[in-house]
């Protein structure tokens, strides 16, 4: 068997599968953090909260109602959503002609309420969820499990799809025109503060569909949502938030270098996303993809 | 306002001070001397990031990599004293100052230090972003630092480092005992506060406020905002992490606690409750806080949910914190009962240097 940097072929290329799944989800994180950000210049730090929400919503569709894993890959994004446009509609709304700071200080006390009100109910341990595409296929130099390929393939379906909506259609230039000047798309006529709440609304669901595709991954878990948010904002930081594509391009990008730091050097496979921030912000501080302000 | 008004008005802030030092000389009699140290540490705590918040208008939510950080490192120095650096020449060897246990000023002082090395680095970083983005990366950086305690050897994972010896300060005072170390306690921070008490109101204090108000106002106007704002951070790098040693010697406990991003959360909400900007604020919602901690502790999980309502009802109903709104109160009664007065004699004449 041939080694590649005194690495054996099957370690190399697991991480880089892992890494790439990894990758799935900060780029469908970061999108939604991204979409918001563009829209309502709020960090949405509940992002890692509706993450955990999403993989919640899968887990008590089907122990309490029954409903499988593929129905609650549309109702989960579409409950958890539901409940960003309430919340909003109820308290966001209220921030808008405010420092932006606030926005962050406000979202993050809803992530520590939504945390908590899971960890009271059920506990800081992980509740199970059944693969629902067991088994997987070996390739000769390496075992790929049908549902991570599944996961890959999906999120990068949905990030496209994502970005086609945005900067291809219409509805997507009304966005992109309502980011650069609110008050100009309003006098046309359109309804700009019930396009920012479905916005909201889509960003959110975006995050509960990366719950539920993580949850057969990962075990679900109330803090599953709150370590991966830091590590989406170095991400974002990493990209800058300037372009829809380019969050999706340093999501799968950064995801695979963590996963190839695993294999060359374990130690710093926690810390590698920020120390390319770190260097990121040193060259190029508006980010990869962003345009500098 | 004029020179006059703001001497009266630090002046004022100054008497307060005093008052409340005066009665924390004799609050142990009154209360258990580790709640009353806890409060002072987090107080000064929040002093820092006030400082950094409320002057400079940059939000860092990664003070606990200070606070944690400077926790450990005089945790160490006080437990074991010997440094020892692994180092990378083309294999990993040790470099290794044999140390005997530091005496707890020096253990403090060097934690205050390593803090200010931090905060130099993280924030030559961190301030090439500006608002939201500078909160995300100081978090980011927050973590880092989280990461890395967690793996150190030093730092014995998630043990923490435990049983921290008390020895003699300056190698003559025993501060074994609580009540002895609660007035160490009030002195490093009081020291605190004057310093910042101090910088807030010096020329470089008001230069800062120039930038949180408008920065390109104060680039236009020559100031070089960057190394302002660097030291400004390194400044409050410095003072997060005296809190975090003294929390160290006082709790004899350094752990991943005091590290984790939930701790930046916390000196956030302690400064938003009491005031951001505010000179007593952040003491009051220290207090606020911690005395809440004491007595939910039982509650468990709920501590977590009531902290998140604080801060949603905090940014919603009072965003200028305890403090902030009590002067904003005394200032608009002030007013109304000078336009009164006016009213009442209307051919009085207009006061001089009246705005």
């Amino acid at each position: 068997m041939f080694e590649l940097l005194g690495v054996p072929p099957q370690a190399l290329l697991g991480q880089l599968l892992l890494g790439l799944i990894n990758g799935a989800f900060y780029a469908l994180l970061s999108l939604g953090l991204a979409v918001i950000f563009g829209l309502m210049n709020v960090i949405n730090f509940t992002h890692g909260a509706q993450y955990m929400m999403g993989a919640f919503a899968a887990w008590m569709l089907l122990n309490y109602a029954g409903v499988p894993y593929w129905p609650a890959l549309v109702l989960a994004p579409l409950i958890v959503g539901a409940t960003g446009i309430v919340l909003e509609r109820l308290l966001i709304s209220r921030l808008y002609h405010l420092d932006h700071l606030y926005g962050l200080l406000l979202t993050f006390g809803l992530a520590l309420i939504i945390e908590g009100l899971f960890r009271q109910q059920f506990g800081a341990s992980g509740l199970p969820y059944d693969n629902p595409i067991p088994g997987g296929q070996n390739l000769g130099f390496m075992f790929l499990p049908w549902y991570r390929g599944w996961v890959v393939v999906f999120s990068f379906v949905v990030c496209m799809i994502t970005w086609y909506v945005i900067e291809k259609t219409k509805l997507g230039s009304y966005l992109r025109a309502a980011t650069e000047r609110p008050d100009l798309v309003q006098a046309f006529g359109i309804n700009v503060p019930r396009m920012i709440t479905l916005t909201y609304g889509a960003g959110v669901a975006l995050a509960a569909l990366a719950g539920v595709l993580a949850a057969p991954i990962y075990t679900v878990n109330p803090t599953m949502g709150a370590n991966l948010i830091i590590v989406v904002f170095a991400v974002v930081v990493i990209g800058g938030m300037g372009s829809i594509m380019g969050s999706i391009v340093t999501g799968f990008g950064v995801g695979v270098v963590e996963g190839l730091t695993k294999v060359f050097y374990p130690e710093a496979s926690n810390t590698v996303i920020f120390v390319i921030m770190a260097i990121v912000l040193m060259v190029r501080p508006q980010g990869l993809f962003g345009t500098p302000r | 306002m004029n020179k006059d008004a703001i001497k009266r008005g630090t002046n004022g802030e100054l008497w307060v001070f005093a008052g409340l030092i005066a009665l924390a000389l004799f609050a142990p009699l009154a209360f258990y001397p580790v709640f009353l140290m806890n409060v002072l540490c987090f107080a000064l705590f929040a002093m820092a990031f006030n400082l950094l918040v409320g002057y400079a208008g940059l939000l860092s939510f990664g003070h606990a990599m200070f606070f944690g950080f400077a926790a450990y490192i005089s945790a160490h120095l006080a437990k074991v004293g010997t440094i020892s650096i692994p180092y990378w020449l083309g294999s990993w060897s040790r470099l290794t100052i044999p140390l005997p246990p530091f005496t707890p000023e020096l253990a403090i002082l060097s934690g205050t230090a390593v803090a200010a090395l931090l905060g130099l680095v993280a924030g030559a970083i961190a301030i090439r972003r500006q608002g939201i983005y500078f909160a995300m990366v100081t978090l980011a950086l927050a973590q880092m630092v989280y990461f890395f305690c967690l793996q150190a050897s030093f730092t014995h994972g998630e043990d923490g480092i435990q049983a921290i010896p008390r020895h003699p300060l300056f190698g003559i005072f025993d501060v074994s005992d609580d009540f002895t170390l609660y007035y160490v306690v009030l002195a490093i921070f009081a020291g605190g506060f004057l310093l910042i008490h101090r910088t807030i109101h010096s020329p470089f204090g008001q230069v800062l406020k120039a930038i949180r108000e408008n920065e390109p106002r104060a680039v236009s106007l020559g100031y070089a905002t960057d190394r302002f704002k660097l030291l400004a951070f390194v400044l409050s790098a410095a003072l997060a992490g005296c809190a975090g040693a003294t929390k160290a010697i006082v709790f004899q406990l350094a752990s991943l606690t005091d590290v984790q991003w939930q701790m930046s959360g916390e000196v956030v909400l302690m400064t938003l409750v009491g005031g951001m900007g505010t000179v007593f604020g952040p003491i009051v919602g220290a207090a606020v806080i911690v005395t809440m901690q004491n007595y939910l502790a039982a509650l468990g999980e709920w501590v977590l949910i009531i902290q998140g309502v604080i801060f949603v009802a905090a940014v919603l109903l009072f965003r200028r914190g305890l403090v902030g709104e009590l002067l904003a109160f005394m200032t608009s009664r002030r007013r109304r009962r000078a336009t009164e007065q006016k009213e009442a004699q209307p051919n009085a004449p207009p006061h001089p240097g009246a705005a």
